[in-house]
């Protein structure tokens, strides 16, 4: 059960989002639409995955001194990786994403992990942490996303490979008249204030609950 | 694309930090009081300026002859993280007071999106040397303009009657959010009817 634990940590306790606060420019940058995030979260987790069982493998082997540089070419190699792939087979959100794709490389959150979990940890427990940090990142993105795209353009948007490979749910009020400057860079900067008040709150009365007990 | 026209492209219509969200984390981080966040800025638009030249060469003298364009996102970051500590060396050995200043700062700009950003964006937009030097040094002034406009707001907002739960963060991120609805204002037709293009 003790395993359970570093699977769960990161999609409440500890989620990198709302919680530590990493990761923010590609949060705020891809989630105008909630395809967006699936496609960012699932890069993520492949690098987060692919780099924490690297680093985790060759905690032993990589000198002290020199650890940062390796974990960031180990890093860059998967996002590499990632960005090959969607370049090949999903190019429509390979366009979609566009910079921030590359930037998964100083995504504080991959080398955060790496620096404070993977290079103390073994290998089954740092694939543990990879997939609940990845997943605790993902549902962040989707909540904002989600937020972001039905309030401001009154759609939720499943699946968008092409003009025809699409699976777009339209909302029946709110996409006649949707508040527009959410989808746009400010509505990103508002809705993240909002969820992080609404986070301090929760863990603050949960707090004063553990308090009285 | 003019210089002028980069700059002003750069600083004000896509503010890598209000519009693109790029370097969030230390406009988070470090804007709590506009000495530190002067000093930022200034460290990063030192940064963005230096990275935009070198990986100019990089990508022009080695990956793209040798056909090694693939490996652009992996030799820009190891690039940007030599040169970081190298300004960090080379200023404390050159002037002590600078790196005082300067010095804290360094060591997070490996993991600033806008240094990396802005060597991949000036790749994309196909720029000359000279306009890499121009796109690098915008970047930095407007992440520089938009920290330091933030901390003083910060600084205000540290004296006002907040609610709680809004404190610190969140109200942070509110007042940035209203800042980048007023940079809206700043569209791209500015460019174009400036014949800045």
């Amino acid at each position: 059960m003790a395993n359970m634990k570093e699977l769960t940590k990161g999609i409440f306790r500890e989620n990198p989002v709302f919680i530590i606060m990493l990761g923010m420019c590609p949060t705020l940058g891809v989630t105008t639409q909630v395809f967006n995030a699936i496609g960012m979260g699932a890069g993520v987790i492949f690098v987060l995955l692919g780099s924490n069982i690297f680093i985790s493998l060759l905690r032993k082997v990589i000198p002290d001194s020199v650890r940062i540089p390796a974990y960031i070419v180990i890093i860059a190699s998967f996002v590499t990786i990632v960005q090959m792939v969607l370049q090949a087979y999903v190019p429509a959100l390979y366009a979609a994403l566009g910079v921030y794709i590359p930037l998964i490389v100083v995504n504080c959150i991959i080398l955060g992990r790496a620096e404070a979990f993977a290079n103390k940890n073994t290998v089954v427990d740092s694939i543990l942490d990879a997939i609940g940090m990845g997943i605790g990142f993902t549902l962040s993105l989707l909540l904002i996303a989600a937020i972001r795209e039905i309030i401001g353009a009154g759609t939720i948007t499943l699946l968008n490979l092409s003009e025809t490979t699409r699976i777009v749910i339209t909302l029946p009020v709110i996409s006649k008249s949707p508040v527009r400057v959410l989808t746009l860079a400010p509505g990103a900067l508002l809705v993240m204030g909002y969820l992080k008040a609404y986070f301090s709150w929760n863990s603050e009365r949960k707090a004063a609950k553990g308090g009285n007990v | 694309m003019s210089y002028i026209g980069i700059l002003i492209t750069y600083i004000f219509i896509q503010n890598f930090i209000l519009v693109q969200f790029m370097g969030l984390c230390p406009f988070i981080g470090v804007s709590k009081n506009s000495e530190s966040a002067l000093g930022m800025g200034l460290a990063v638009t030192f940064v963005t300026t230096v990275a935009s030249v070198v990986t100019y060469m990089v990508q022009h003298f080695l990956l793209v002859p040798f056909g090694l364009e693939y490996l652009q996102t992996i030799s820009f970051i190891l690039v940007i993280a030599a040169l970081v500590q190298l300004v960090e060396m080379v200023i404390r050995k050159m002037s002590p007071s600078l790196y005082k200043a300067l010095g804290i700062f360094l060591p997070l700009i490996t993991t600033n999106c806008a240094v990396l950003g802005i060597a991949i964006l000036n790749v994309q937009n196909d720029y000359n040397l000279v306009e890499s030097l121009f796109g690098g040094a915008a970047a930095g002034l407007g992440f520089t303009l938009a920290i330091v406009l933030m901390s003083n707001i910060r600084e205000k907002l540290d004296l006002l009657p907040v609610r709680k739960v809004f404190k610190g963060v969140p109200i942070a991120f509110i007042s940035a959010g209203l800042m980048a609805l007023a940079f809206m204002a700043f569209d791209a037709s500015l460019v174009t009817n400036l014949h800045l293009v």
